[in-house]
């Protein structure tokens, strides 16, 4: 039994025109107990309701059809009591801006040991000595003089290494991490991610990273989902789907990127046209009206998950063509 | 012999803290510490460093923002900071900006006609005619319909507002457009269409960009030149090419470690 499995997730969000919009369309993953799944895409592709989904914390009005289980207990249809108390026990979730996700009216004491009082019934001085240890375990300098400290007085780095000491409080299974390091500094970045994933070994957690950053992905997680449109148009083991990238999405994306050791002036790959609207889907594969590889196919059904090697997957019907063409960017833009 | 187009020398900026205790003299901060540049028209120059590293602080004494507490900035020679109110508006027909956030920088309630065309209307006073022609000029040099004048920002994608702010800034003709992160806040697609913008407007166009931002990448990619800034110093300077590729300063080698390296194939 997988720790959490997602099996045809659907999610539809209430417009403000009162109809609903799918937002998410047949999202299916699993993922084990120590692993690490990386979960790229641009903005509005689904990545975040994915995560809100499992967390049981989507809009209000928000309509969910599929399956979302963990540890084999299904968390669809169940009651918000029980939800509440599946957050910060056994998921738990950090999020891109540490400040807002503060409160900064509390000290880092009563902060953290708010989920142990509440999910474990530590009593505060209890509570108070375990967040000691948290924070040393965070490595923030100078722990217990920060003990009393408020989130203004840290810097974005020290904000965040707070947020995930909360978040790994009561020891959860698994761990959902949204952009948690776009916020801060680069070299800051490479710690803040290094501490999550030396965590994460530690406590065999599994770990699900949200992140538009696919250089910083390839760094850290043993496996790659790409959505678009609210589908994972393609997965695999990072390596794969980073250096063979099967899907003509994946492909942009990659070819989009500057690099150091670019030329100056040298013109990046572009992919044509927008990601779609919410409610304004187009039919069959949602990455088609962009796609310089679409045929008249592509439109008319929404594509099967194709197998392209092992354990290797792409929502595409013409990956043979596509992998038959080496992913330069000068491929991408010749249209 | 022109004057360069910008003369930074001894730029130096100090903020006071608010004091601890009464008695106590308040604490200050060096932001900027003798910092010297100069950059010719149609050049482009790049800063890097980290939060805190006086970049920002660089960008709004350059806009004249802010005032330097020692050194100058001269724009066509002229000292930025000794011209008087009308001079200054003057010199800013020479010099726009463009920022990091596309969603906080347009009016929600203006269509995008009436953003693009209001450093027009309030530096050159220019006739409703005019004007609309020039919007339409300037929405076309950044890839946008004519007719897209007409809508409000809500309309468009995040990248599509980073080309109205920058049209915005190109429709006075400016020399030198300072733009501060303009491109970190963007999806990677759209971030590459606004880079190639930015490309093409100093390619064809001979604006030159002060480019600050802390992707390394992106600065490669527009600037002729580069400053390391950190702590208010510039620590080192070169071309994007003998900098990234041979860096001297710890605090370069340590910014270029933290770039994620796998793709950079």
């Amino acid at each position: 039994m997988s720790l959490l499995a997602l099996a045809d997730l659907r999610v539809a969000l209430p417009l403000p025109d009162g109809g609903m919009a799918d937002a998410l369309r047949g999202v299916s993953l699993t993922l084990e107990a120590g692993a690490t799944l990386g979960l790229i895409g641009e903005s509005g592709c689904g990545k975040s309701l994915t995560a809100l989904a499992i967390m049981g914390l989507l809009p209000d009005g928000s309509r969910l059809a599929g399956s979302i289980r963990l540890d084999g207990r299904e968390l669809i249809g169940l009651p918000e009591r029980e939800h509440a108390a599946l957050r910060g026990r056994r998921m738990a979730m950090v999020f891109q801006e540490p400040m807002s996700a503060l409160n900064p009216l509390h000290t880092l004491a009563s902060q953290i040991g708010e989920p142990l009082r509440l999910h474990q019934g530590l009593s505060a001085s209890a509570a108070r000595a375990e967040s000691l240890r948290l924070l040393e375990r965070v490595q923030l300098p100078q722990a217990s003089a920060r003990l009393d400290a408020y989130p203004h007085q840290l810097s974005g780095g020290q904000r965040q290494r707070v947020v995930i000491a909360i978040a790994l409080a009561c020891r959860p299974a698994l761990l959902l991490a949204d952009e948690p390091t776009t916020a801060l500094d680069a070299t800051v970045q490479r710690e803040v991610l290094d501490l999550l994933l030396q965590l994460v070994r530690e406590d065999g957690m599994a770990l699900l990273l949200i992140s538009h950053d696919l250089a910083m992905m390839a760094q850290t997680v043993q496996q790659l989902a790409v959505m678009y449109a609210g589908q994972i148009v393609e997965h695999g083991t990072s390596a794969d789907v980073l250096q063979t990238p099967a899907h003509p999405y994946t492909r942009g994306l990659i070819a989009a990127r500057p690099r150091l050791g670019l030329a100056r002036g040298t013109r990046l790959a572009t992919i044509p046209g927008r990601v779609p609207p919410l409610g304004a889907m187009p039919p069959g594969c949602g990455f088609a009206p962009r796609c310089t590889y679409a045929v008249a196919a592509c439109s008319a059904a929404v594509p099967w998950v194709h197998p392209v090697g092992p354990g290797h997957t792409a929502r595409c019907i013409r990956t043979d063509v596509v992998q038959a063409t080496p992913p330069t960017p000068d491929v991408l833009n010749a249209r | 012999m022109n004057p360069p187009l910008l003369h930074v020398e001894g730029l130096g900026k100090r903020y006071r803290l608010s004091r601890r205790l009464p008695w106590q003299a308040a604490p200050e901060v060096q932001a900027l510490d003798g910092v010297d540049f100069t950059l010719l028209a149609g050049r482009s120059l790049g800063i890097v460093g980290e939060s805190g590293s006086g970049k920002s602080t660089l960008a709004r004494i350059v806009m004249a923002l802010e005032r330097p507490s020692a050194g100058r900035v001269r724009l066509d020679g002229d000292d930025l900071h000794a011209l008087d109110a009308a001079a200054l508006r003057a010199k800013r027909q020479r010099l726009q900006m463009v920022f990091q956030d596309p969603y906080g920088s347009l009016d929600p309630r203006r269509t995008v006609g009436h953003s693009v065309a209001e450093p027009l209307a309030v530096l050159q006073g220019a006739k409703a005619a005019e004007q609309a022609e020039r919007v339409a000029q300037a929405l076309h040099e950044v890839g946008l319909a004519p007719a897209d004048a007409a809508k409000y920002p809500h309309e468009f994608s995040g990248g599509q507002r980073q080309r109205i702010a920058i049209a915005r800034a190109l429709i006075v003709r400016p020399a030198l457009i300072v733009a501060d992160e303009p491109v970190s806040a963007l999806d990677v697609s759209v971030q590459a269409q606004v880079l190639n913008l930015m490309q093409d407007l100093r390619d064809k166009l001979g604006i030159s960009f002060l480019l600050i931002s802390h992707d390394l990448a992106v600065v490669n990619l527009i600037a002729d030149e580069v400053l390391v800034l950190q702590a208010g110093r510039v620590v080192e300077r070169g071309t994007p090419e003998s900098l990234f590729a041979r860096p001297q300063h710890p605090y370069t080698q340590r910014l270029l470690a933290a770039v994620p390296g796998v793709l950079s194939r």
